[in-house]
């Protein structure tokens, strides 16, 4: 079986996961590691995001030049 | 002059040798042998989720002694995976040419599953000597 993601979706996953252990292995209390793995989390997914828009926008910026 | 607020070192006790040494075999088990189920539980799915899907993207796993500084450093955060590593090595897994890029993010979700481990074998040791609840 070969699982053939797209760069967004592994992206995702990749944050889901990584997330997951931020949380518990950096904070203490139970709601502690869920506010701060939920705020790793958006912090990938933003990133990628905001990676994504950057990239757009040099690809415009170099096909103008 | 004495500083007040030097550190002493941990004592070595059983369990601040056994967290992280089953903590690296089977990533999680160093906290669920402190009593942390459901944080073990939780590391378990995680690390070795990632793990396997990268080993399902087609991902490489990476040899010891390819004599390639890069390749070394590929062979750190892989065999910081601990069991799995030693499991796909022995069933002789993540040996394919990466040829695409969905291997190439498998080979990189595999490296940080190791890396990943690593530091829950450091928080299942900081557990073990009452650094962390």
């Amino acid at each position: 079986m070969i699982l053939d993601l797209s760069h967004f979706s592994a992206a995702v996953l990749f944050g889901v996961f990584a997330s997951v252990v931020f949380g518990i292995t950096h904070r203490e209390g139970s709601r502690e590691q869920a506010r701060y793995g939920l705020y790793c989390f958006t912090l990938f997914v933003g990133g990628v995001i905001a990676a994504g828009w950057a990239m757009w926008l040099l690809s415009k910026v170099a096909r103008v030049q | 002059m004495a500083n007040s607020t030097s550190k002493t070192a941990a004592p070595i006790t059983v369990i601040s040798v056994l967290a992280p040494a089953v903590g690296w075999l089977l990533p999680g088990a160093g906290h669920m042998v402190q009593k942390r189920w459901g944080r073990g539980l939780l590391l378990l799915a995680a690390i070795s989720g990632m793990y396997v899907l990268g080993l399902l993207m087609q991902g490489r796993i990476y040899q010891p002694n390819s004599g390639d500084i890069l390749d070394i450093l590929g062979f750190v955060g892989d065999v910081g995976a601990g069991g799995l590593y030693v499991v796909t090595r022995a069933a002789g897994w993540g040996q394919e040419t990466v040829a695409r890029a969905t291997a190439d993010y498998g080979t990189k979700f595999i490296i940080v599953a190791g890396l990943l481990n690593l530091i829950s074998v450091a928080d299942a040791y900081h557990i073990a000597i009452g650094k962390k609840k």
